[in-house]
């Protein structure tokens, strides 16, 4: 691939680009097309939730039943998670539900702008999720929370070594659930792009270009597929979200 | 060696963290749907966990291929 580098390049899509010039005291805060697409995602969300909690009717419409589902879908698994105390915190939650699934979703239109294949934006909403889980168990729980790296029953010998492991583990999180999810974007987008690249590359090399509808087919497939894990990985970020917060809830297990 | 080629050299052998993540994913869904096969009136109750198992199995082959990526289009 390096040698075609500069013809196809599968990393220009995630290039962010001012679209509006604007700095405060030598600090960018452009409007850029990642702006605009947190906006467009922003609408999106209000637009079905307010819509579709608009009417109240007893026999839901589509607006409506979806709006239904997307709200019981994230209710049942925080409940299943973190348990009917964690239900206090199903407003960050469903938020961040929401706001992952329509990026990674409208992210798979064509020219579209995907915000969660930038790691400074899906690091900021799992810095957000751990600082919660922080601020919630010293609150709540005082010094108790910190039984949460202190198994109970482990022989005094193992204890500093399992007391490491565990605070280890703990620091990893914001970085594997930030990771996770922009690494699954980008890995999608760039795979999307190489094939794309491959039908390009057929079709310029005469009676090969024979060959080109087969990588055609395989974007189509490879959508579907990106369909599945663009959900899949909105789903697993909210999973991980309720898991971490149930540790909040309740420490010391 | 050449710095360009130890580059792509080192990008093919984070590659295999990809595999090894792989086989941990298919491990837990195998495992998963046998349990489940066994008991289908309790799979319900898992299907959340066995996601949460294969998330945190496939953040590590995650984590490879970002050095991939790293190595390929940053370092």
């Amino acid at each position: 691939m390096a040698a075609e580098g500069k013809a196809i390049d599968p990393i220009h899509q995630f290039e962010i680009h001012p679209i509006v010039n604007f700095s405060v005291g030598g600090v960018d805060l452009s409007f850029t097309n990642s702006s605009l697409f947190m906006v467009i995602i922003l609408a999106a969300v209000s637009i079905l939730m307010l819509w579709g909690t608009s009417s109240k009717s007893l026999v839901p419409g589509r607006l409506q039943s979806a709006a239904e589902m997307a709200y019981e879908f994230v209710a049942s698994t925080v409940r299943g998670t973190a348990g009917e105390s964690g239900m206090k915190f199903f407003p960050l939650i469903f938020s961040l539900f929401m706001f992952v699934f329509f990026s990674n979703v409208l992210g798979l239109i064509p020219y579209a702008y995907t915000v969660t294949s930038q790691i400074i934006v899906t690091f900021a909403l799992a810095a957000l999720v751990i600082l919660t889980v922080l601020l919630y168990g010293f609150y709540k729980h005082g010094t108790h929370f910190l039984h949460l790296f202190v198994p109970s029953g482990v022989s005094p010998v193992l204890m500093p070594f399992i007391v490491l492991i565990e605070v280890i583990s703990f620091v990893s999180r914001p970085v594997s659930l930030s990771v996770r999810l922009f690494a699954n974007m980008l890995a999608g987008h760039i795979t999307l792009k190489v094939f794309a690249g491959f039908v390009t590359m057929l079709l310029g090399a005469g009676a090969w270009a024979a060959l080109a509808p087969l990588p055609l087919a395989a974007i189509v497939l490879l959508t579907g597929f990106e369909l599945f894990v663009a959900i899949l990985q909105a789903y697993v970020f909210a999973i991980l979200t309720c898991v971490y917060l149930n540790d909040a809830i309740h420490p010391g297990h | 060696m050449d710095p360009v080629a130890a580059k792509y050299i080192g990008a093919g052998l984070a590659a295999i963290g990809m595999g090894v993540a792989a086989v941990g994913v298919g491990t837990i869904f195998g495992n998963f749907l046998s349990g489940a096969l066994r008991n289908p009136s309790a799979a319900d109750g898992q299907f959340g966990r066995a996601f949460i198992g294969a998330a945190l199995a496939e953040g590590l082959g995650i984590f490879a291929f970002l050095v991939a990526i790293i190595l390929l289009f940053v370092a």
